[in-house]
């Protein structure tokens, strides 16, 4: 069985190391910086103890306010997971960092969540859609679309 | 000397031009095409002088109809169990499943299709040999079903072929679809002579 980590103390932890990425850490996620969302990424594989070298799942929740995007961490060699969290507060073309350089598998589920939500991932290799065809107008799975 | 380069065209360029295909074919089919029954009468009109003739064709084509499955979602998990041995679909005449349509009579549509799927179902209609029929199984392939309100979903598979029979059901029995194939061999008949024991219900 894999052990959920505590989000606030990985949170105080990740405050530490990377002054004012943390926005909150509760007890099942831990809410980051948009900005921040790189180094948070890349401390959260390369550090020792937590060696989260696997992302079981991207995904995206428009709260019409702001959207936010759901990234589950598990690591192979210790068996725990964590959900890291981010938010965008804009509508109008919102841009977050891609973590594809670092979780390969995050590949196709950007993509898509680029396609149905319109969301752009900086820093991916080839963001295009992939369920929807060129063309297509609008994004479905926003809120506010129809 | 020269070198003579393929016009080999891009992913990129290939997805642009399957997005305009995609969204031409959304403009043209925004109505319903409506089902192929008023040129029965025309048919009936022009042919009238072999009538005999015609109805040995029609009663051997109603018994060896070979058809082209289409299977995009659930419902086909029916079809293949209604052309297997319990329900045994073959004993009509339906025994060759043909997976090419240039040698297909009938489509039969089961399940849902996309608009990204449209193109290939149309493509694949417009390649079968004249007669062809088609039979639509399932509330998705009838009317876009739960999804008609989608994106993505073409709502109800009339709009881009004209439809001969409808299996309603979701998804339908192998007993109804079997009762739709029946059905459709009367209207196989009923195309070329009127045989009122063999009418469709109205």
């Amino acid at each position: 069985m894999t052990i959920a980590l505590n989000g606030e103390e990985i949170g105080k932890k990740l405050n530490e190391a990377i002054p004012g990425a943390v926005v909150s850490g509760t007890k099942t996620a831990v809410l980051v910086d948009a900005k921040q969302l790189t180094k948070v990424a890349e401390y959260m594989k390369s550090t020792p103890g937590l060696d989260f070298d696997y992302l079981t799942v991207v995904t995206a929740v428009d709260y019409l306010e702001y959207f936010e995007l759901v990234y589950r961490l598990v690591s192979l060699k210790y068996n725990h997971s964590l959900i890291l969290k981010t938010r965008i507060y804009t509508r109008e073309d919102p841009v977050v960092d891609s973590v594809t350089p670092i979780w390969r598998a995050a590949y196709y589920q950007e993509r898509e969540i680029f396609d149905l939500f319109g969301i752009k991932f900086e820093g991916h290799p080839y963001l295009k859609p992939l369920l929807l065809w060129e063309g297509f107008k609008g994004y479905p799975l926003r809120r506010d679309y129809l | 000397m020269e070198i003579i380069r393929p016009s080999v065209s891009t992913p990129q360029e290939e997805d642009i031009a399957e997005g305009q295909a995609i969204n031409s074919l959304m403009e043209q089919c925004r109505s319903q095409i409506a089902d192929p029954d008023r040129w029965i009468d025309e048919e009936i009109k022009r042919n009238i002088l072999l009538t005999t003739v015609d109805a040995a064709i029609a009663w051997a084509r109603q018994r060896s109809i070979f058809p082209m499955i289409f299977g995009t979602a659930c419902c086909a998990m029916e079809m293949i169990s209604a052309s297997s041995s319990r329900f045994d679909l073959p004993r009509f005449g339906m025994d060759i499943i043909r997976f090419s349509p240039r040698q297909a009579d009938v489509m039969i549509i089961t399940g849902t299709i996309t608009w990204k799927m449209a193109a290939a179902a149309r493509l694949i209609y417009d390649q079968m040999p004249e007669p062809k029929w088609v039979v639509a199984i399932g509330a998705c392939a009838i009317s876009g079903g739960t999804f008609r309100e989608s994106y993505s979903v073409v709502p109800g598979v009339n709009h881009i072929m004209p439809v001969d029979v409808y299996v309603p059901g979701c998804p339908p029995r192998p007993e109804a679809m079997i009762y739709g194939i029946t059905r459709l061999h009367a209207k196989i008949v009923k195309g070329t002579f009127d045989n009122p024991s063999l009418s469709l219900p109205k």
